[in-house]
């Protein structure tokens, strides 16, 4: 009897189910209506303001800029104007989630271009979902945004995924610098622990030695605010000293890194970061101790055909200086992006009016195959990831005897994209 | 002549009070006694930890020697600041949240000083000179930025409801952070890397006879200590930083207790209207004590900047938040205190996790679960007094 009631309620469960599935069928995300004379208006969140991030969220502000400009200058999209909304969604959790909750209450937004530290997406993008907007990121990369066990229906990125990065920094120590063991430090953020993890899997897998903490199995961490690692630095070298230490973070806590590390008596072992140091910011403040420093690096110039030369000498001519970060490239694709999906899904009526199916709009996105971008071709994926990965390059702090010191490409050989 | 020979145990150290004790004993609550089982607790954790770090023998004489070497450094820049705190305190019984913000002020207006000085040549020339130069800017600005502060934003007041000054704090110190950024730009600025020669009669072998750079140079040191050769880096500039800051502190001291101003300075803590009647003038001596403090603030940025080279903004919201507790744990309102409490939160931070096996990242943590731990056992801080009704 009890074994036929346990069954009946599976049958009801089943059939819930069944009911659930068809209801995700027939979603509906609602339509974004821009009157005939209207921009269509797309929203930018990245860290404009904020000591060490504002470089690279201004280097992606130009990057969007010179897409709106682009498009306007050839008849938009579909006929409209396109226009940017920047916000300042800062390089934090509560910073993403306040311009994403200031976002999904203008409803003529068509959808949104960023956030750029991976803390800001992973808060924004839970507020996005239910509100429909889509959303490419040009600078997240934390392997757990697509991660296909908790996917998001509206993240998307031109971002590479840590998951392709990680692996060309421990190829690039392993395998060119031939390190054999490599200690990794986090600065507590999603990006930060997401990277070092990919890393750590990674250069184990090349049959590297991955030293941890001895207390926690795990490697080491910092704090976003830090002044002082010198005590974290003399813990890695008690438990190692590793030929290499792989920093998951930004410029700020990186560059402190990179001087402290000399206190632990630790001034040879390699010092390496990904592109979250890989601004002018680090450059400055680590001085001569980041002589010789790692980062990885977007590196468009390296992706045939892509234009991506012309772009830069435009972006100087505009703003007046060289590139600051990594990701204006990005930006710019990620808008190109939005752009090429509204003008494929959008509905221009007898009145003028266009209209945007946001759940088409973000089917459309996921389609794209094969979009050429800047940053190489872009094709998704179910999960929202875009970026090819195509330009991954290792970049080395120079520091030349007269002149200014900056990073320079050492590691040309491009990685394969996942 | 008995009195030359007192009979062994009859007399107790003078800080046991044995009548405070017994009455203390008669009035103990449950919440008493769950206070203190939290506090044994804690301390039974601590040791256990220890013990448990040492039986695993991965933790070195070597490890614990720099890394108190890396708390004196830390724990000086947050005396010097938890100073300006304390005094405040002392005086106004307001805590100037916008401290941390004034020793911002000094550190980023030295910047512009140093880096004109480094671009003119000056400060690789007469670099004693220059840095001279730039202590002395960097403490007038911060005594500029904390005297108008007090001025327009806490003087007005000072007859509020004690709460209104510390959101007016709160508010200043946002003020003063966004100001900055809104005229300087939210980059990081970088202090030179400065190379100060001394004594090369002493280390001609260092620095190509140049003698020992005193803010920049790292050497190696080795010797042995019980048995165990130790390897140390030290950059002597830590022990600069702590020698003035002792020095500093020293003359504060002398300021407080020995000249007419700190004697107006001390009639006043003790009763703003009393000492007024004394024809003390009572709105000088607070200005003066914000002056003072924020001297102190200042220098602590240089030396600060010296040591860690990034300024931004921001940089003074944790030194001071951190110089606060220390100013506590010491018992706010109480010079030797505030000082004592930033060295121990200093080394705390530095030595603590590692010598109980706890992650670096924790440093926060434990450094203020020490804060409480203290707190359980003297809730006026270490040196502090209980304030009377009136004054708390």
């Amino acid at each position: 009897m009890r074994k036929a009631l346990h069954l009946l309620i599976l049958a009801a469960m089943c059939l819930m189910l069944v009911g659930t599935a068809a209801a995700q069928e027939e979603e509906d995300w609602g339509t974004v209506t821009v009157a005939a004379g209207d921009p269509v208006r797309i929203g930018f969140a990245a860290a404009l303001s904020g000591a060490g991030v504002d470089v690279l969220g201004i280097d992606e502000l130009r990057g969007a800029e010179l897409a709106v400009a682009d498009l306007n200058a050839e008849d938009g999209i579909l006929g409209f104007t396109v226009e940017l909304v920047p916000e300042d969604s800062m390089c934090s959790a509560d910073g993403g989630a306040t311009v994403a909750n200031k976002f999904v209450s203008d409803e003529s937004l068509v959808a949104i271009v960023g956030h750029m530290c991976s803390s800001a997406c992973n808060a924004a993008k839970d507020i996005y979902a239910p509100a429909g907007y889509t959303m490419v990121s040009p600078s997240c990369t934390a392997v757990a945004l697509t991660d296909p066990n908790a996917p998001s229906p509206v993240f998307n990125r031109t971002a590479w995924n840590d998951r392709v990065q990680a692996p060309a920094a421990a190829e690039f120590l392993y395998s060119v610098l031939g390190i054999t063991s490599v200690a990794t430090i986090h600065d507590g953020s999603p990006y930060g622990e997401g990277l070092v993890k990919a890393m750590e899997d990674a250069f184990f897998a090349l049959g590297g030695d991955v030293i941890v903490d001895p207390e926690t199995g795990e490697g080491w961490a910092i704090n976003v605010g830090d002044t002082d690692m010198r005590a974290t630095l003399q813990a890695i070298a008690d438990a190692g000293p590793p030929g290499a230490i792989y920093f998951g973070g930004f410029p700020a806590e990186g560059a402190f890194l990179a001087q402290q590390r000399a206190d632990a008596g630790m001034a040879e072992v390699v010092f390496m970061g990904a592109d979250g140091i890989n601004a002018t910011a680090y450059v400055d403040a680590a001085g001569e101790a980041g002589c010789g420093s790692y980062a990885s690096a977007a590196n468009p110039a390296s992706v045939e055909g892509g234009g991506y030369e012309a772009f830069v000498e435009r972006y100087v001519e505009e703003y007046g200086e060289e590139p600051t970060a990594p990701f204006h490239a990005h930006a710019y694709d990620a808008l190109m992006l939005i752009a090429a999906a509204v003008e494929e899904v959008g509905e221009v009526d007898a009145d003028g009016n266009l209209t945007v199916d946001r759940l088409a709009l973000r089917d459309a996105i996921r389609a794209t195959e094969d979009f050429e971008g800047l940053t190489g071709a872009l094709t998704c994926d179910e999960y929202g990831d875009c970026g090819s990965g195509a330009d991954i390059t290792v970049v080395e702090m120079m520091c030349p005897e007269d002149g200014e010191p900056g990073f320079e490409i050492v590691w040309p050989e491009a990685t394969e994209g996942e | 002549m008995n009195d030359a020979q007192p009979q062994p145990g009859s007399r107790l150290p003078a800080f046991i009070n044995v009548r405070a004790l017994e009455r203390r004993w008669r009035r103990l609550s449950v919440t008493d006694l769950v206070v203190w089982g939290i506090g044994v607790v804690l301390l039974l954790f601590v040791f256990w930890r220890i013990v448990l770090t040492f039986g695993q023998g991965a933790y070195t004489l070597e490890s614990f020697i720099k890394n108190v070497i890396f708390g004196l450094a830390q724990g000086s820049i947050y005396a010097l600041i938890a100073l300006g705190y304390t005094l405040v305190y002392g005086i106004l019984f307001m805590i100037n949240f916008a401290h941390g913000e004034v020793f911002m002020s000094g550190t980023y207006i030295g910047f512009f000083v140093i880096a004109a000085m480094e671009e003119s040549g000056f400060l690789a020339e007469q670099t004693l000179l220059a840095l001279l130069i730039v202590f002395a800017v960097g403490m007038l600005s911060s005594m500029a930025v904390a005297v108008t502060l007090e001025r327009i934003a806490y003087r007005p007041l000072r007859k509020a409801p004690r709460l209104v000054p510390l959101i007016t704090a709160i508010g200043a110190s946002i003020f003063l952070q966004q100001a900055f950024r809104g005229l300087f730009g939210s980059s990081t600025k970088v202090y030179p890397h400065v190379h100060l020669y001394a004594l090369p009669q002493l280390f001609p072998q260092l620095e190509d006879g140049k003698g020992m750079d005193l803010i920049s140079g790292k050497y190696d040191v080795q010797f042995a200590l019980l048995g165990n050769d130790v390897n140390l880096v030290v950059q002597p500039f830590i022990f600069v930083i702590f020698i003035v800051a002792l020095l500093m502190m020293a003359g504060l001291y002398w300021y407080v207790q020995r000249t007419k101003a700190g004697k107006a300075m001390r009639a006043v803590a003790e009763d703003k209207d009393t000492a007024a009647l004394m024809g003390i003038n009572v709105d000088r001596v607070i200005v003066n004590t914000f002056a003072v403090g924020a001297a102190l603030a200042g220098a602590a940025g240089v030396l600060f900047a010296l040591y860690t080279y990034q300024v931004t903004h921001t940089m003074g919201f944790i030194p001071g938040l951190k110089a606060f507790t220390a100013a506590v744990l010491g018992g706010i309102g109480n010079i030797p205190g505030a000082m004592f409490g930033g060295f121990a939160l200093g080394f705390t931070e530095s030595v603590a996790p590692g010598l109980l096996s706890i992650p670096h990242q924790l440093k926060d943590v434990v450094a203020f679960s020490m804060l409480v731990l203290i707190l359980i056992f003297r809730p006026t801080g270490i040196f502090g007094e209980v304030l009377s009704e009136k004054k708390a």
